[in-house]
């Protein structure tokens, strides 16, 4: 106790002040475990990205430099996912945008006592991916289904929503944007929130019609918001697991197999964790590269 | 403020009612005696409610005691963030310490690393835990947090996504308070929990929803995290139900609407806090 006391004597402000060493007493429990569960992971998914390692057999990882990123890049399996994946994103985030947008200018503009709709709109991303996926598979059900059923009603012959290659990432496509534009609008909405209103009226004033405001200043001052409807769209669609999981198993012919699922067959059906760490180092390549180009493209536009 | 042309709202409606749609296809399929669900032409209104099938999912399934699993799993989640992540958002808003936004910048970048990265990993991490599961202390010879409610949890005990709302949250309170308090000789500890802590309730609702909601959807990590079946969660129930042979829809309609239950009332009753944090990151 002595020397502590001592010490604070001699050398106030050798350990900062009171506030930042209460301070890191706040923040370890947070950094230590994230530490574990996500920096540490990293590095060990970095080194075994190295390795071949199937935890089923005898021994540990053993080294083997760049092969899986060798065996990776030269097989069709992986080729395909990635193909899958893009294209899933590349259908889901600008139809996103643009469903999202109309619901929030619509939002926007109806009377204020339907504002409470927008609780409506976001339920579907509040429900779990799963249990999403059960209402979808029981509406594309091949002879019972709502969609199909209904087709039938206006004498259109069935659809094979989930059963043929050539509709099957399409169907996805369709659950996934109705699971995330009502979010995204209301996103959305907050930002149209903030747009002035003189602005707006000045626009009307000088005789801007409805459509030329939307493109000339609307949307420009939306632009952080696109931004994070982009990269988070990015973030979730290029991981997508789940949905194809529980409703295709990544069929017919693997046409909705996504690298989010090839990674789980990797390391949990072929037993080649080393494989699998690789294509997931892959794929965090490339969800990063995007969002900081976004991000680039973001300020580039804006100075 | 000009009119709404009465269209437009219409319209909005119809929009709303298209959105909800599956959810009501879903409950009038639930509620459906079993005849009726493979009618043919399709029935839309169901001629008698019955809760057989949730009778059903719940007396004839392994649901029950999934619920109870999932409902463990994600009570430990939210006791984890609201202890841990609520005092380090508090820090990194509020207290000034050596490379404390480089520590927040490495909190956030966390969160933009995929879950397939560190999947593996924390399997091999739950598998091989010390002292655990039969495991020796070197991690060998058991099963680890495999099976295991901690297992479970582990990944999501403390979220960066809740110490990033924590750290909003507090840098939006004003500053003065904590002067003062320092002033009147108050430690740091006092300051957090006598001045701070009461005025972040809302915040504390949140954190505890996300949390909960996290943890009550996750579907990959149990998937990996579970073998025998006693220890699955609800989200594996409803995938499990789902391929074995034949699908009987009316229980699993009935399971999913019992699934996604909890996380609409909790949602529902707290709509406002919940958007609020959530779009705490698009504006920013």
């Amino acid at each position: 106790m002595s020397i502590q006391a001592a010490r604070s004597v001699t050398f106030p402000r050798r350990r900062g002040t009171p506030a930042a060493r209460a301070a890191w007493w706040f923040i370890l429990p947070a950094l230590a475990y994230l530490v574990l569960v996500q920096v540490v992971p990293i590095l060990y998914a970095l080194y075994l990205s190295f390795t071949r390692y199937d935890p089923a057999a005898r021994g540990g990882p053993k080294l083997v430099g760049l092969d899986n990123y060798a065996r990776m890049l030269s097989s069709g399996e992986f080729w395909s996912a990635l193909r899958v994946t893009v294209q899933f994103a590349a259908e889901v985030i600008p139809l996103n945008i643009v469903v999202a947008l109309t619901l929030a200018l619509m939002l926007n503009a109806a009377s204020v006592r339907l504002r409470g709709l927008r609780a409506a709109f976001f339920l579907p991303s509040v429900a779990s991916a799963v249990a999403v996926s059960v209402v979808w598979l029981w509406m594309y059900e091949p002879t019972f289904g709502l969609f199909n059923q209904a087709l039938k009603l206006i004498n259109v012959s069935p659809v094979p929503w989930l059963s043929d290659p050539a509709y099957a990432l399409h169907s996805m496509v369709l659950m996934r944007v109705w699971r995330g534009a009502g979010w995204n609008a209301v996103v959305y909405l907050a930002g149209l929130q903030t747009v002035p209103k003189e602005v707006l009226e000045a626009a009307r004033v000088d005789g801007a019609s409805g459509w030329q405001t939307l493109r000339r200043i609307t949307w420009p001052l939306l632009a952080p918001v696109t931004l994070y409807v982009i990269v988070t769209g990015l973030i979730s669609t290029l991981q997508t697991f789940s949905e194809v999981y529980v409703m295709t198993r990544g069929g017919p012919l693997n046409s909705t197999t996504t690298v989010g699922l090839l990674i789980y067959r990797q390391g949990f059906e072929y037993g080649e964790f080393g494989l699998a760490a690789a294509t997931s180092f892959l794929l965090f390549f490339i969800i990063f590269t995007l969002a900081v180009l976004n991000f680039r493209r973001q300020r580039g536009a804006l100075s | 403020m000009n009119r709404t042309a009465p269209w437009l709202n219409l319209m909005l409606v119809l929009c709303a009612l298209i959105v909800l749609a599956p959810f009501i296809w879903m409950l009038l399929g639930s509620l459906k005696p079993q005849s009726e669900i493979f009618a043919y032409p399709v029935r839309l209104l169901p001629s008698r409610l019955t809760l057989e099938h949730y009778s059903f999912a719940l007396t004839s399934t392994g649901f029950p005691r999934y619920f109870f699993n999932s409902l463990v799993v994600a009570g430990l989640v939210m006791a984890g963030n609201l202890l841990i992540s609520v005092p380090a958002g508090y820090a990194f808003a509020r207290l000034p310490f050596a490379a404390r936004d480089t520590l927040f910048m490495l909190v956030l970048g966390t969160m933009m690393v995929p879950s397939g990265v560190t999947i593996i990993p924390l399997f091999l991490i739950a598998k091989n835990f010390p002292l655990l599961g039969g495991n020796n202390w070197l991690g060998q010879g058991g099963t680890g947090l495999i099976d295991n409610y901690l297992g479970l949890a582990l990944p999501n005990l403390v979220l960066a996504f809740t110490i990033f709302l924590a750290r909003q949250y507090f840098l939006d309170l004003p500053g003065e308070l904590a002067d003062a308090a320092r002033i009147d000789g108050a430690t740091e500890r006092t300051i957090f929990s006598r001045v701070y802590l009461p005025l972040a309730r809302p915040l504390v609702g949140t954190l505890a929803i996300f949390s909960f909601v996290t943890a009550w959807d996750d579907f990959l990590w149990p998937l990996i995290v579970t073998s025998r079946d006693e220890m699955r969660t609800v989200q594996l129930g409803l995938s499990v139900f789902q391929t074995q042979g034949a699908v009987n829809w009316g229980p699993l309609l009935a399971a999913a609407i019992l699934v996604m239950l909890p996380v609409i009332i909790v949602f529902a009753a707290n709509q406002r806090s919940f958007v609020s944090g959530l779009t705490a990151g698009s504006s920013k």
